[in-house]
């Protein structure tokens, strides 16, 4: 059963800031939805390989050859903060 | 010019008109401006409207005709949000993408513009296409046109809802786990999710990867394959996309000779609405009527296919929306202390509380400790849904069934208990785990809303799905015109406003 320290545990792991009340009703939403994911532990899976994809393709390559890339203003063109072309961040904690 | 019906007219018709020059593109654009002028209030398809751009655009298709008489050329088309197009905001309906103005053009879009398609505008759906009702996204709440108290469906519901109250002659979605086929099917039009890989998924904003795949929605079946022909083929920006073993033709079948269209006995189980069965069992007597033969199959792992499903699809979005963080594009929150800050606060302020969701359940899932318990087993899980359909396939040469349960559900019904939600999907979930293509074509009406009959063939059997579902449609003649209706009151979007959402007219399609 998740706890909601499990909750404030995962949303740290998500880089994603909860709202003390959200956290509290996110505990109840994802303890309900992973009693009906447990479904398949009904199952037995011994020896079922997994599927990560389905097609049959593997390792797709393309020719090694240099191709114009995104100019350096179009890429900085949507970013919040920018100095000296670069994305702007504020110091790391 | 003659007097067009956008709730009727099909994009074979209209290019017939175009072709036979009774009509230009400019006043078969106007058609549907019109319309959107005119219902655009009440069903709210749109996130943003094109409309300058599109009237300017096919001016110019008319004018240079001989230049750009490309099979496609001059016929307008609405586009579901989640598609980046250079010059044109793209928001994916999220507070983290207002105002994105994408630099590149999704490939699927740019081969229609390539083409000389007209686009109309962008049209919502559920943040980041994760829902079943488009009651997710952050700026509106769109209507069904068959009753304005009820949903269009997601996630492509905005895309579903324009084609079906003429806002846009066709359009395109995107289906991750039936977000192109259970719109469909509760507004009363075709949509179809092609075989995974037929279809360039570069410029679709990542949902799970392994899943996604691009699609029409349209009038017709016709109207279906002739814009599938426009979509597929390989696309050295997506590794995962592959050249069709044979070209999509466009359909003409009137007989289903021959054909065995097998019916799971898991996908009738509990939940199908008595009206979704009666028509739905029609249908199936219809396909007697023209010569298919009906037999009773068995999906033993259906039950497994959802509870799979909402591990890998998180799974796959808590690893593909990582790059929401506020530092190159997007939302970023105020004033962050430090970069810990900044990412927390701007990824809880910019993502809906659908997104939350799903960002948690993926990261639990892939989390230390839970890995084997969840995903491991939810892709071994895959594989057994995957083995099903082979063993199906061997028998049958598609399957049917309902594409949702239900007809159209008020909105608000399902919004307070995500998993009411997620059950919407149990019929359309299975065939994006396996990859394979499905349809779904309007069958007929249930109090009045429209009920969605689903085909599922084997991977690459676009061609002969397309043809027994043009028979069917044949067989079955719906009316895809809706009744604007009002069973209830209008819910009003608890949204967000964005601002002004624009597009650089200079870079758009020009």
């Amino acid at each position: 059963m998740i706890s909601e320290d499990d909750v404030r545990y995962v949303a740290r792991l998500a880089r994603l800031r909860l709202e003390p009340e959200e956290s509290s009703r996110m505990t109840g939403e994802l303890a309900k939805i992973l009693a009906h994911i447990d479904k398949m532990s009904e199952l037995d899976l011994d020896g079922v390989p997994p599927t990560a994809h389905v097609l049959d393709v593997v390792n797709v390559t393309r020719e090694d050859k240099e191709r114009p890339s995104l100019p350096r203003e179009e890429a900085l063109r949507n970013a919040p903060a920018v100095s000296d072309d670069c994305f702007r961040v504020p110091r790391m904690g | 010019m003659t007097s067009l019906d956008p709730l009727r007219l099909t994009a074979r018709q209209a290019k017939k008109l175009l072709v036979d020059g009774e009509i230009s593109s400019a006043e078969l654009t106007k058609v549907y401006l019109d319309q959107i002028e005119t219902v655009e209030g009440k069903v709210r398809a749109y996130i943003l409207v094109t409309a300058d751009n599109a009237a300017r655009y096919s001016t110019k298709v008319d004018r240079e005709m001989q230049a750009m008489r490309g099979p496609l050329a001059g016929l307008p088309i609405a586009v579901k949000d989640n598609m980046v197009t250079e010059g044109v905001t793209t928001t994916c309906a999220s507070k983290i993408l207002a105002n994105y103005q994408p630099v590149y053009t999704a490939t699927a879009v740019r081969q229609v513009w390539e083409d000389h398609v007209v686009v109309l505008g962008k049209t919502n759906l559920d943040e980041f296409a994760m829902g079943s009702s488009t009651e997710n996204s952050a700026f509106q709440v769109t209507a069904n046109p068959w009753d304005l108290s009820t949903v269009p469906g997601g996630s492509s519901g905005g895309s579903a809802a324009a084609v079906a109250a003429g806002e846009a002659l066709w359009a395109l979605g995107s289906d991750t786990g039936g977000s192109i086929r259970q719109p469909a099917s509760l507004c009363g039009i075709v949509g179809m999710k092609p075989t995974y890989g037929a279809v360039s998924r570069y410029g679709l904003i990542a949902f799970a990867s392994s899943l996604d795949q691009i699609g029409p929605l349209t009038r017709s079946v016709y109207d279906c394959a002739l814009l599938l022909q426009h979509l597929v083929g390989r696309d050295p920006r997506d590794s995962t996309s592959v050249e069709l073993p044979e070209p999509i033709a466009l359909p003409s079948a009137e007989r289903l000779d021959g054909l065995r269209v097998g019916v799971p006995t898991e996908y009738l189980g509990v939940g199908i609405e008595p009206g979704v069965r009666a028509r739905f069992d029609e249908a199936l007597a219809r396909i007697e009527d023209l010569g298919g033969s009906i037999v009773e199959i068995s999906l033993p792992h259906t039950e497994y296919a959802l509870p799979a499903y909402y591990i890998i699809a998180p799974a796959e979005a808590s690893a593909n929306l990582a790059r929401f963080d506020g530092v190159r594009y997007g939302y970023r929150c105020a004033d962050p202390e430090d970069l810990t800050d900044l990412y927390e606060r701007t990824r809880g302020e910019g993502f809906g509380p659908e997104v939350k969701r799903r960002v948690m359940i993926g990261t639990y899932a892939l989390s230390a400790g839970y890995y084997d318990a969840y995903y491991g087993r939810a892709q071994r899980v895959r594989t057994m849904v995957r083995r099903d359909f082979d063993r199906a396939f061997a028998e049958v040469d598609l399957i049917a069934s309902p594409t949702s349960p239900t007809v159209a559900f008020k909105a608000g019904a399902r919004t307070a208990d995500p998993l009411a939600m997620y059950v919407c999907d149990i019929c359309t979930i299975p065939a994006n785990l396996a990859g394979l293509p499905a349809i779904s074509i309007p069958c007929g009406l249930s109090d009045g809303l429209p009920v969605g009959f689903q085909l599922i063939g084997p991977a690459f059997s676009e061609n002969r799905m397309l043809e027994a579902a043009h028979a069917l449609e044949g067989a079955v003649g719906f009316d895809t015109a809706p009744s604007f209706k009002t069973s209830g009151p209008r819910p009003e979007a608890a949204g967000w406003t964005p601002g002004e959402i624009t597009y650089r007219p200079e870079d758009a399609q020009s």
